[in-house]
């Protein structure tokens, strides 16, 4: 072996050395993801410019907040020319904001109780990993929330809870003899409790009874909230069938379902408001003088069960068509075969649009404010704003309902994105 | 072995009606239409019933009395002694105003910020994700209502511009003022103007329609053709001879020089904005685009363009990342690979969401009402109603109108879908 | 999941419009509570406190006919009602009378089919501009742009007196006076205009309310009164005599102080014993209690004692009697004898 040619040999390993500066840690971070190209680099110059000015902007207004005082005018003093916002419109009309002028000051316990119950109501539809008991509570719960928050005596929800028992009850009885049968007996049942309960109610009104508040006091955000949660609630098992009949092999019940579902969708909610406010009297029998609040419920359930429909119709359609040729082969009529195969598979991919379609429903509660009706937007817009102390305050008041808005959109919008991320591994 | 006999024929029992699965359905359709037609006499006889005791009846005879009110930001002549039916079609065309260019600003916003949302720059990707879910998360009532504060309350007044030494200028040179009452702009004119013709004669749905206008576009259309024509021209010569003669110069003629020459002959200037020299009312001639016109399409483009952001960003998510590759593979530069792969596909997965945004936003402008911007709910749904009390023919004629733009939307799009329907072979 | 809830309220809806009878004096009494349309919040007239709680000159008006025809000048659900849902909300019956200062006028009486009971404040058109634009007439508001509330006849009138006048101005609608005022203040409008009671209500909720004037003119007649539907005519009455109650118990000097002393016994003024119930059976004549009236009075006080409170000179609003004077003092109030 002749190694006469090679002078030098290293024979170990020289340590490894740290990337150069440029290539590692935060300055590599900031060329690969700030100022990777010169246009890049103007993106984030630009970008950077644009929050520093947004928070020198904003942040004096923060910090020179003012929380307490009886006015605008008060505010102003305080600040002496500073910039500064005056939060203590919030703090005074706090409670006007979130339950309307007229919900008595001594009962906001109870629709703040309902709204903290309404997520133990709704998790273990939304997350089936709970126990499946808890659903006992969801079924439960419209009942308990209906007594908190209109009070009077809780024999109307019980009354009207058992009637629906004894309809499912002669529902299950006469199901296996024939579906239609059993469903119109049910109905029937139900309708008969509900008949008597009339009665009882009316001559036992003290049981238990909460302070009544008519529905015309409610207001400020929790409006928002009843129309958006009764809404979107009416309208799934509405929607459901829309879309069952929109899909229907039945040339009349499909065109039915066409055309309601166009039109509706075809339409502002807000001229479906004007319908609720101004023409809808004029349908209804002589006499019957229907909540303005019950008259928009009625419009906004009909206006997202259109908008359900649609969602549920393309779970339905995006189906294989084996799973209704499975259901047929076992044997299965139609309300068995959409019960048991075709409505749990559709629901389940129908989810994400479903909360999407409940997002901007909720959104839209704030149309009535348009209406005369003093949700969030309304009492911002309507008695705050016009009242001599607080004339003027528009950031804070408009930021708050930013807040709220915000808050519990995005929270039900990261629900669908997570809730579409576990269906995706489903699938896999 | 068995013989084969006729089938026992068949007698019709009435419990065949529910229980054979050949005649149920007709039973069940049957049903429907009963209790569909049932429930509209109910609501006919109701409405007859209350119509009758109130004193009251249908009729749509208001529409050619004089509307009594003035409209502020509109389109064609109009003045307070015109009738209803005129007012509600300046109201139509100010919501067709209103949703056109709302659509057009959603779309660049929307498709700036769903391309930027995707951008390998963390700092404008994380703006951009902020951005979007701030709009999408707040109504969209509360976003008008906050932009009219904002514009009314940031912006100068237009006496700014008013005195010997005003505070504002016209900017742009002297070609735009903008104010808190609104923007003015310069007015394109003719000097040698072709004059206007009338459609619909002195009907209330007269239009007036300037002639200057349609011969830009008759010629801008004839530009068109003919760069078309010469394009191909070129590729068939370049086919044959593999010399491609000079398209670029060409075209850019063919757009440009009889346009001008039409702006020439016409005698083209720009007019307006003056100031007047009146404290009241500073400044006038030229556009004017009132605040609550601004405010809402500010605000509707915002909104819609959060909503359009989502959809670009997972149409062009849809492309798989093979698609990128291969066409890499096959050399093409980035740009081409935007342009010549992934748009066309992606474009495929966006434009039906983005034309149904395109309707959500034309059944918002509806809010219009929250401005004070008189569109079709302002003016008809509005003004109209509330001096007429006729709210049913009002509201019915409403949602006449949002209900034909919706489905011609819908007929358009389905249209689209088939066009670009993938063709299985 | 909340059907319940849905056909529950339905069910109770629908007891309740069981319940309804013919009248509507017989509906509000066995309702327990009168319905009465107002505005969404005007200073004066009809706006809801910190607490919620309604006052104002119109929602004296509602309180009266509550304490009349219930004796509880609390049983009153007060109805915010905008330019475009009134006339709506008093046609389908969601709403007994309504005291929204509301003009009246041959279409709205004759076509809309309701029944003006009579005029609780004679008002007119002005107009309302900033100092500092040194308008002194309405004529020369030519190019002005002016906010104005839409629905009202306010917006006629205003085309009407523009065009009139051949000036040209720019209508800037709006739904209530909540959103007028901000725009006004931030000067998106150079002018604002409406009843000039309501001008002078709006000024009184500025912080700096002499930095701006209301101009001479008075462009309409806007007589504003409490309206009912057609057609019931015993409950127009008991409205249009409540009224004429407020009205005469100032002529006639019954006040809130000496009511209950002027009804203890009849006294030696025959008309305020036949107002008073205690002399004559007016009560029972329209369908009341004989003490109808003086619960009226008691409720709020008399026509000036309502004026003076909500709206009058030593109230933020600062308006003169004027017009609403009684007769007797030059105005036009007049209430027809009690008789």
């Amino acid at each position: 072996m002749d190694n006469k040619d090679i002078f030098y040999v290293r024979e170990q390993m020289l340590p490894e050395q740290a990337p150069p500066a440029t290539q590692s840690g935060i300055v590599k971070w900031m060329r690969d993801n700030l100022f990777s190209s010169w246009f890049n680099s103007l993106l984030t110059l630009v970008a950077i410019y644009f929050v520093i000015k947004i928070v020198t902007g904003a942040f004096p207004w923060f910090a020179n907040g003012v929380w307490v005082s009886n006015s605008l005018a008060e505010c102003r003093e305080i600040l002496q020319g500073k910039t500064g916002g005056c939060f203590a419109v919030l703090t005074e009309r706090w409670h006007q904001l979130l339950f309307g002028f007229k919900y008595p000051d001594d009962q906001y316990w109870r629709p703040t109780l309902a709204f903290i119950l309404l997520f133990v109501a709704v998790s273990p539809v939304l997350f089936i990993a709970l126990p499946r008991k808890m659903l006992i509570f969801t079924g439960l719960y419209p009942f308990l929330a209906f007594w908190l928050i209109w009070g009077g005596t809780i024999l109307i929800p019980v009354l009207v809870l058992v009637g629906f028992i004894v309809g499912y009850i002669i529902f299950t009885r006469l199901e296996a003899q024939s579906f239609a049968m059993a469903a119109l007996g049910g109905i029937i049942g139900a309708a008969v409790i509900w008949a008597l309960s009339g009665f009882v109610t009316s001559a036992a009104s003290g049981v238990l009874a909460l302070e009544a508040v008519p529905s015309r006091d409610m207001g400020g955000f929790m409006l928002n909230m009843i129309l958006g949660v009764v809404c979107v609630s009416l309208s799934l098992p509405i929607g459901i069938l829309l879309a069952l009949g929109r899909q229907s092999s039945m040339p009349i019940i499909k065109w039915i379902c066409v055309v309601f579902i166009e039109f509706i969708r075809g339409v502002p909610l807000i001229t479906l408001l004007f319908v609720a406010n101004v023409v809808l009297a004029y349908f209804l029998p002589p006499g019957t003088n229907f909540d303005l609040i019950l008259r928009v419920i009625i419009m906004i359930t009909m206006f997202s069960s259109a908008y359900i429909a649609e969602v549920i119709r393309g779970g339905l359609a995006a189906l294989p068509t084996g799973q209704y040729e499975a259901a047929d082969s076992l044997g299965l009529d139609y309300t068995q075969a959409t019960r048991l195969i075709i409505m749990p598979q559709a629901l389940k991919i129908s989810i994400p649009g479903i909360v999407n379609v409940a997002v901007g429903l909720f959104k839209d509660t704030t149309l009535v404010s348009v209406i005369s009706m003093f949700d969030l937007v309304g009492m911002i817009r309507g008695p705050i704003l016009a009242s001599t102390e607080w004339n003027g305050v528009y950031w804070e008041l408009w930021l708050f309902a930013v807040f709220l808005f915000f808050v519990i959109c995005y929270g039900i919008s990261q629900y669908s994105q997570w809730l579409e991320r576990q269906l995706h591994r489903g699938h896999h | 072995m068995s013989t084969l006999s006729d089938p026992p024929v068949e007698r019709f029992q009435l419990s065949q009606l529910i229980n054979d699965t050949r005649y149920r359905s007709y039973t069940f359709q049957f049903i429907a239409l009963i209790l569909l037609v049932l429930f509209f006499a109910y609501l006919g006889s109701n409405l007859v019933n209350n119509l009758r005791e109130a004193g009251l009846n249908i009729s749509f005879g208001f529409l050619s009395e004089p509307a009594g009110y003035d409209i502020n930001q509109r389109l064609l002549d109009y003045n307070s002694q015109d009738s209803h039916l005129r007012a509600s079609f300046l109201g139509l065309i100010n919501t067709l105003i209103i949703a056109v260019l709302g659509c057009f600003t959603a779309t660049i916003i929307g498709v700036t910020v769903g391309v930027l949302r995707l951008s390998n720059n963390w700092l404008v990707a994380k703006i951009m994700a902020i951005y979007v879910e701030i709009f999408r998360n707040v109504p969209v009532l509360i976003w008008i209502l906050i932009i009219m504060a904002i514009f009314t309350a940031s912006l100068p007044h237009m006496r700014s511009f008013h005195g010997d030494d005003p505070e504002n200028t016209f900017a742009l040179f002297n070609t735009l003022a903008v104010t808190k009452q609104g923007v003015w702009f310069s007015e394109p004119m003719f000097s040698r103007s072709l004059g206007e013709i009338s459609l619909f004669g002195s009907h209330s749905l007269r239009f007036d329609v300037s002639l200057d206008f349609v011969a830009i576009i008759a010629v801008l259309m004839a530009s068109f053709f003919g760069a078309r024509a010469w394009t191909k021209h070129a590729n068939k010569v370049q086919q044959e001879t593999g010399v491609r003669p000079n398209t670029s110069l060409v075209n850019l003629a063919i757009w440009f020089v009889p346009l001008i020459a039409l702006l020439i002959i016409l005698g083209f200037y720009l007019d307006g904005p003056t100031l007047t020299g009146r404290k009241l009312k500073p400044i006038d001639d030229g556009i004017y685009l009132r605040n609550s016109l601004i405010a809402l399409w500010f605000a509707l483009s915002i909104y819609t363009a959060a909503f359009i952001a989502e959809n670009v960003r997972a149409g062009i998510l849809a492309i798989s990342k093979g698609q990128t590759e291969a066409a890499a593979s096959l050399g093409l530069r980035p740009g081409r690979i935007m342009n010549l792969v992934i748009l066309p596909q992606a474009l495929r997965v966006i434009i039906p969401p983005l034309i149904s945004q395109y309707l959500n936003l034309t059944k918002n402008s509806s809010l219009a009402i929250a401005v004070g911007y008189m569109d079709i709910t302002g003016t008809l749904g509005g003004i109209t109603l509330n001096q007429t009390g006729r709210a049913i023919e009002c509201v019915l004629m409403l949602m006449l109108f949002y209900l034909t733009i919706s489905l011609s939307i819908s007929a358009i799009m389905n249209a689209y879908n088939n066009a670009v329907k993938l063709k299985e072979r | 999941m909340k059907k319940s809830v849905f056909l529950g309220a339905l069910t109770v809806a629908g007891l309740a419009a069981g319940a309804a009878a013919a009248g509507t004096i017989d509906d509000v009494k066995a309702r327990g509570k009168l319905n009465c349309g107002v505005t969404t919040g005007l200073v004066g007239f009809a706006a809801p406190d910190a607490n919620g709680e309604w006052g104002g000159f119109d929602v004296g008006v509602c309180r009266a006919v509550a304490a009349a025809v219930l004796g509880d000048p609390n049983a009153v659900e007060f109805v915010p009602t905008t330019g475009k849902t009134r006339f709506t909300a008093l046609a389908s019956g969601e709403i007994d009378m309504l005291a929204r200062n509301t003009t009246w006028t041959f279409s709205r009486d004759v076509d809309l089919k309701f029944e003006f009971v009579g005029v609780n404040y004679y008002d007119g058109q002005g107009f309302m501009v900033p100092k500092e634009l040194g308008v002194s007439s309405a004529k020369e508001l030519d190019g002005a742009t002016v906010c104005i509330q839409t629905g009202t006849t306010t917006e006629l009138n205003l085309a009407d007196f523009f065009r009139a006048n051949n000036i040209s101005y720019e209508p800037v609608p709006i739904e209530t006076n909540a959103e007028a005022q901000p725009l006004y203040l931030e000067g998106a409008c150079d002018v604002y205009t409406t009843d000039a009671s309501g001008l002078a209500a709006t000024r009184a909720a500025f912080e700096n309310p002499g930095d701006h004037v209301l101009l001479p003119e008075i462009i309409s007649k806007e007589p504003l009164g409490p309206l009912v539907r057609h057609g019931d005519n015993e409950w127009g009455d008991v409205v249009r005599w409540t009224l004429n109650a407020l009205i005469a118990a100032e002529e006639l000097g019954v006040t809130s102080a000496n009511i209950a002393d002027l009804s203890a016994s009849a006294g030696d003024n025959p008309e305020v014993n036949r107002l008073l119930g205690t002399e004559g059976n007016l009560g029972e004549m329209i369908g009341l209690d004989a003490d109808w009236a003086q619960k009226a009075i008691s409720a709020g006080g008399n026509y000036g004692e309502l004026f003076e409170k909500n709206i009058g000179e030593n109230t933020p609003v600062g308006l003169a009697r004027g017009l609403n004077g009684q007769w007797t003092d030059g105005g036009l109030l007049y209430s027809p004898p009690f008789r």
